[in-house]
């Protein structure tokens, strides 16, 4: 819950400016971005996401990086994985 | 994807463990806490206690945000969620922290509606999906949740949704890092700051720990040589006399924070005078509640809670777990009656907590060095 995961942006919502769909290993859900308002985001790019809403932008090094993280920690991860999977804030 | 290899090279981490050592004054202990929960993780996970020399130590500190949970709010919750017409929802990690009544799985088994969510945005498309019921958030966690929480009471009061409401659980991190400073159990040498936290709050909400303690902070990142680096530039200051806050994870978190986030905690949340840490006891404005101009989304506005200050179970030492007196394994029922499986504290139910963390790996890498210390 506290983790945070990686996420590449697929593509904005239409009519919903704050909400984008993205791609966590190979999850696709929709999640918040309006806390991102100063960075500019588009499709391809990495955030970090923290319980549906984006909380920064990465790169796409740093994503594989905290992805390894998030793979080592194991059984954890695939609960934080799932849950989103589970996850329908649209 | 390219996969960075080089945070996995151990050779490295070899040599960052040399220069660490190289640095040690004959004579003199060192000990660095690791402020998040994460990091624990990771320091058990690759052992990176065995990467460093005798004198260097790392205690583990308070930041896993279900081990910090005090039993009473999770009777409050339970007591919330026996309302009738209630929907209490809360994150996975929530689900097995125990009440002095059990934990939330067996309220649930009793009756109660608990269901767990992702976000609290999921909580709040419960509430919309059930306008004839009233959804709770149970919301916790330190400044990597609030904002998320933020949001979502934010979203609520823009659609002028009647039936969501969140108790707000939300800890913050620097006055539980100024009551560690101020307990006299403990000496510290230097902390290694928390990662997500800072993507937040950014590194200036430290300075006072360089300025008044004169304690140094490295800001780290997750890989294990992230870590070690942390602990290479901590040792680097001490060895200097030197006390700064630096940013080792500055490919993430930046001085300032994330402000939209800020901003949307400031709106909506406020300090609370006090509120109490499991195993910590009460710690002045260390904890956040919904603002009054946002009561009707706030649980504990709309809901009689019972607000009993229940005491840790007596065998628990999460306290001295959280603060970094005691590693956990010194814990008298750990790994006996208190495992994974059946938690007695709150430092063993969630994977960042330190007692799990030790439980699922630390066991294997003392073995791994008692084995190789025989050899
Ligand atoms: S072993 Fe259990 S009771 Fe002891 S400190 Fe750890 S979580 Fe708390």
């Amino acid at each position: 819950m506290c983790l945070g995961i990686p996420g590449e942006v697929i593509e904005f919502l239409p009519g919903q400016a704050d909400l984008a769909k993205v791609n966590v290993s190979g999850v696709k859900r929709v999640i918040n971005v309006g806390l991102l308002a100063g960075d500019q985001i588009e499709p391809g790019d990495w955030v970090l996401i923290h319980v549906g809403f984006a909380l920064s932008k990465i790169d796409e090094t740093e994503a594989a990086a905290t992805m390894r993280f998030l793979a080592a920690i194991g059984q954890a991860y695939e609960d934080e994985l799932a849950a989103l999977a589970d996850s329908r804030i649209e | 994807m390219k996969f960075v290899d080089e945070f996995r090279d151990s050779g490295k981490a070899r040599a960052l463990a040399v220069r660490i050592a190289a640095l040690c004054e004959p004579g003199r202990q060192y000990k660095l806490m690791e402020v998040c929960g994460g990091h624990t993780h990771t320091i058990y996970k690759h052992g990176l206690q065995d990467y460093l020399p005798e004198q260097v130590t790392l205690v583990h500190g308070p930041g896993c945000p279900v081990c910090v949970i005090p039993m009473g709010r999770v009777d409050d919750a339970m007591a919330i969620a026996s309302q009738p017409g209630v929907i209490l929802t809360s994150f996975g990690d929530m689900m097995r922290v125990p009440g002095s009544d059990g934990s939330f799985f067996d309220a649930k088994a009793r009756g109660s509606d608990i269901r767990m969510v992702y976000s609290p945005l999921d909580a709040l498309k419960i509430a919309r999906q059930n306008p004839d019921k009233h959804v709770v958030f149970m919301a916790i966690g330190f400044e990597t949740t609030a904002p998320s929480t933020a949001m979502t009471v934010l979203r609520a009061a823009a659609e002028g949704l009647p039936n969501f409401s969140v108790f707000c659980n939300h800890v913050t991190i620097i006055p539980a890092i100024k009551a560690i400073l101020d307990s006299p159990d403990l000496r510290l040498d230097g902390f290694i700051g928390p990662g997500h936290v800072s993507v937040v709050i950014g590194c200036r909400p430290y300075e006072f720990i360089a300025r008044d303690h004169g304690k140094p902070v490295v800001v780290a990142g997750f890989e294990p040589l992230d870590i070690l680096q942390s602990i290479y530039l901590l040792m680097l200051q001490l060895s200097r006399g030197q006390a700064v806050i630096e940013n080792q994870y500055s490919r993430v978190v930046s001085l300032d924070g994330n402000p939209a986030a800020l901003r949307a905690i400031g709106q909506t949340m406020e300090l609370r005078p006090y509120f109490e840490w499991r195993g910590l006891g009460f710690i002045s404005y260390s904890a956040l509640k919904v603002r009054d101009a946002y009561a009707r989304f706030d649980a504990e506005a709309l809901f009689s809670v019972p607000g009993i200050r229940v005491a840790d179970p007596t065998a628990c030492q999460c306290g001295e777990v959280l603060k970094g007196v005691l590693k956990p394994w010194e814990c008298k029922v750990f790994g006996t009656a208190c495992t994974p499986e059946t938690p007695i504290g709150t430092c063993m139910v969630s994977p960042e907590g330190a007692c799990a963390a030790y439980y699922n790996y630390g066991r294997l890498t003392r073995r791994r060095v008692s084995e190789a210390s025989a050899r």
